[in-house]
C-alpha cells in the first residue's frame, strides 16, 4: 500500500480528455514533483484530488483509503491541504484571521485556533505581518499565507500549485526552504512547478504529463534528460 | 473599552427611556426600532457576513407572525404562544429553502427568497379558510400599555445581538465570513460550505420569525400584504443593514433607528410641516438614500464612521467628493 496513490485517473470536459489515465504513487515524507507544459492537465489533477471536479473514471488512495467522492471539504478533513495558482486569499480578513479560520479544521477553540494559527505564521516567518489585511499583501506573501493557511489544516499531504510563480529569485529560495522546512516536519508534498531549478532541487521523484498523459518519470535528472519531456517543452527539431 | 462603556450606556438610555417619556407614539416608534434591530441583524448575518443576500426576509416574518396569529384563530390558544413556535417555524422554511438553494452557488438563493415570499403572500391570501385572507387577522392585544411590549422587545434585541456577536467571534463567525470572502477557498479549508450557509440561515430566520411572533402580539393584526410584503419588509431589511452598515457588528442596529425615524418622518410629511404629497414620496427618498449611502459611505453610517467624524472635524464638504472612494 502506497500512502498517495492515483490509478488511471482520468478526466473528459465532455469530448475533451484533460487527464487520461494517469497513474502515480507518492511515498510517506518525500516531495514529488508534476510537471509539463502549459495546459497539460497539472492543475486539473489537483482538482480532482480535491474534489472540485467529479473524476470520470479511475480511482484515488490516500493512506489506504479511497477518497473518490468525497466532498472537498472532507478532503481537507482527511489531511489533504492544498494552495491555488491562482491566489484565493480571504480579502476582507488579516492574515491571522486567513489562517486562524483554517486552524479551526481540527479545533472549536478560538484561543487553540488562534495558537495554533501564529504557531504556523512563526513556522513560515509571517509573524511581523499577522495583523495586515490579506487584500494588501504583495503577491510573494499572498502564495507565502496561502502555504500557512494550507499547514494550519494540519494536512499530511501538502498540494502546492505554482507556489513560486511571479516570486523575485530571493523569494524563490525562501519558498524552497520553506518546503524543505516542511518536509522535515513530516509533511508529504506534491508539487506543481514550473520553475525548473526550484523543481530539480527539490524533488525526489517527477512525473511529466502533457495533453493529460504520462510522457515521463523518474529522478528529476533522468526526467531533464528524457527525449519526450525536451520535445514537449521544446518543440522537436 | 471606550466603545463598550458607549454600548453600556446606550442600553442603560434604552431601559429608561419609558420611564421619562410617557408618549404612546414616541414609545412605539422605538418598539418598532427595536424590532428592526432584531430583523437587521438577522438579514446582516445571512448577507453582510456569510454573503448570501436574501431579498425575502419577508418569508420568515410573516411565517413567524401568522404562526403566532394562527395560534389564536386555528387553535384557539394564545398567540403568545407563537414567541415559542415562530421562531422555530420560520427556522423550518428557512432549512427548506437552504437545503435546496445552498448546493448551488450564485444567484439562485435570492432570486428563490424573492419568488417564495410572493409565493407566500399569496397563499394567505387565497387560502381564507386557513389565514382569513386579506382580512387579517385581528386579535386582542393582552396589554393596553405600552411599557410591557417595550421591555420585551427590549429583551429581544439584547438576546438576539448578544447571540450573534457571540457567534461572529467564534469558530462560526470564522467560517461564514470565508464563505462570503470565497467559497472555493472554505471548501479547501474542511469548511462545509452547504452546512454552514444553512446554520448562518437558520439562526437569521429563527429571530426574523420571532420578530414576526412579536409584531402579531403587539400590533393585534396582521394581513398578508403587510407581513408578506417585499418593500415593507423585505427591502426595508435590507435598507437597515445597508445604511448602517452590511457586515458590520453594531451596522444594522444603527440603520434600525435611522429607517424607522426617516420611514416616520415621511409617514407623517415630516410632522405635518410639508405637503402631504410628500409621504407618497418615500419609497423615492429611501431610493435616493440608498444612492447616497452607496456612492459615499459604502460601508454604512458605522463602517464609514471615521470618514464622518472626518468631515466633521475639518468641516468642509469637499471631503466627501474626494474620499468618496
Amino acid at each position: 500500500m502506497h500512502f498517495f496513490e492515483t490509478h488511471r485517473l482520468t478526466k473528459a470536459f465532455g469530448g475533451l480528455i484533460a487527464v487520461n489515465n494517469v497513474t502515480f504513487h507518492v511515498e510517506e515524507g518525500e516531495i514529488y514533483g508534476l510537471i509539463g507544459p502549459n495546459g497539460s492537465g497539472k492543475t486539473t489533477v489537483f482538482n480532482l484530488i480535491t474534489a472540485y471536479y467529479p473524476i470520470t473514471s479511475g480511482t484515488i488512495r490516500f493512506r489506504g483509503k479511497e477518497m473518490n467522492g468525497l466532498p472537498t471539504w472532507k478532503v481537507c478533513k482527511e489531511g489533504i491541504g492544498r494552495t491555488f495558482q491562482i491566489v484565493k486569499p480571504l480579502a476582507r480578513m488579516t492574515v491571522l484571521e486567513n489562517v486562524m479560520t483554517s486552524a479551526f479544521c481540527r479545533t472549536s477553540n478560538t484561543a487553540e485556533a488562534r495558537e495554533k494559527a501564529l504557531e504556523v505564521l512563526q513556522f513560515c516567518e509571517m509573524e511581523k505581518k499577522i495583523d495586515f489585511p490579506a487584500k494588501g499583501l504583495t503577491i510573494g506573501d499572498r502564495k507565502r499565507m496561502e502555504i500557512a493557511r494550507a499547514l494550519a489544516t494540519s494536512p499530511k499531504l501538502l498540494l502546492l500549485d505554482e507556489t513560486m510563480a511571479g516570486l523575485t529569485p530571493q523569494e524563490q529560495a525562501d519558498g524552497v526552504q520553506l518546503i524543505r522546512k516542511m518536509r522535515n516536519a513530516g509533511i508529504t508534498i506534491i508539487i506543481v512547478e514550473h520553475i525548473m531549478h526550484v523543481i530539480m532541487n527539490l524533488c525526489d521523484r517527477i512525473l511529466c504529463i502533457n495533453y493529460g498523459q504520462e510522457i515521463a518519470r523518474g529522478t528529476p535528472a533522468e526526467v531533464a534528460n528524457n527525449q519526450n519531456v525536451i520535445e514537449a517543452y521544446l518543440g522537436k527539431e | 473599552m471606550k466603545s463598550l462603556y458607549a454600548k453600556i450606556a446606550v442600553l442603560a438610555l434604552l431601559a429608561v427611556f419609558p420611564l421619562f417619556v410617557g408618549s404612546d407614539y414616541y414609545r412605539h416608534l422605538v418598539i418598532i426600532a427595536l424590532m428592526w434591530v432584531v430583523i437587521g441583524a438577522s438579514w446582516n448575518l445571512l448577507a453582510g457576513y456569510t454573503g448570501q443576500v436574501s431579498f425575502g426576509h419577508a418569508i420568515f416574518f410573516g411565517v413567524g407572525a401568522y404562526t403566532a396569529g394562527l395560534c389564536t384563530t386555528q387553535l384557539g390558544i394564545s398567540a403568545w404562544w407563537g414567541m415559542l413556535l415562530g421562531g422555530p417555524a420560520a427556522m423550518l422554511v428557512g432549512i427548506l429553502i437552504g437545503f435546496i438553494c445552498f448546493r448551488l452557488r450564485g444567484a439562485y438563493f435570492a432570486l428563490a427568497t424573492i419568488a417564495i415570499a410572493e409565493i407566500l403572500r399569496l397563499i394567505a391570501i387565497v387560502w381564507r379558510d386557513f389565514t382569513e385572507g386579506m382580512q387579517g387577522i385581528l386579535i386582542i392585544q393582552t396589554f393596553r400599555s405600552k411599557v410591557p411590549y417595550y421591555y420585551l422587545a427590549l429583551g429581544i434585541a439584547v438576546i438576539c445581538m448578544l447571540l450573534i456577536y457571540k457567534i461572529i467571534k467564534s469558530k462560526w463567525g470564522f467560517y461564514f465570513i470565508a464563505i462570503r470572502e470565497d467559497q472555493d477557498a472554505a471548501e479547501a479549508l474542511g469548511i462545509s460550505t452547504f452546512r454552514y450557509k444553512s446554520l448562518s440561515l437558520m439562526v437569521s430566520s429563527f429571530f426574523t420569525g420571532l420578530a414576526g411572533a412579536f409584531y402579531m402580539n403587539y400590533m393585534g393584526f396582521i394581513d398578508p400584504e403587510v407581513v408578506f410584503s417585499l418593500h415593507f419588509i423585505s427591502i426595508m431589511a435590507i435598507l437597515v443593514s445597508i445604511i448602517g452598515g452590511a457586515g458590520t457588528m453594531w451596522g444594522p442596529s444603527v440603520g434600525a433607528f435611522i429607517m424607522v425615524m426617516l420611514q416616520e418622518l415621511f409617514r407623517s410629511s415630516f410632522f405635518g410641516y410639508a405637503p402631504s404629497w410628500v409621504s407618497h414620496a418615500h419609497a423615492m427618498a429611501f431610493g435616493v438614500l440608498v444612492i447616497l449611502v452607496i456612492r459615499f459611505m459604502a460601508n454604512g453610517v458605522v463602517g464609514d464612521w471615521s470618514k464622518i467624524t472626518n468631515l466633521w472635524s475639518k468641516g468642509k464638504p469637499a471631503a466627501l467628493v474626494t474620499n468618496g472612494n
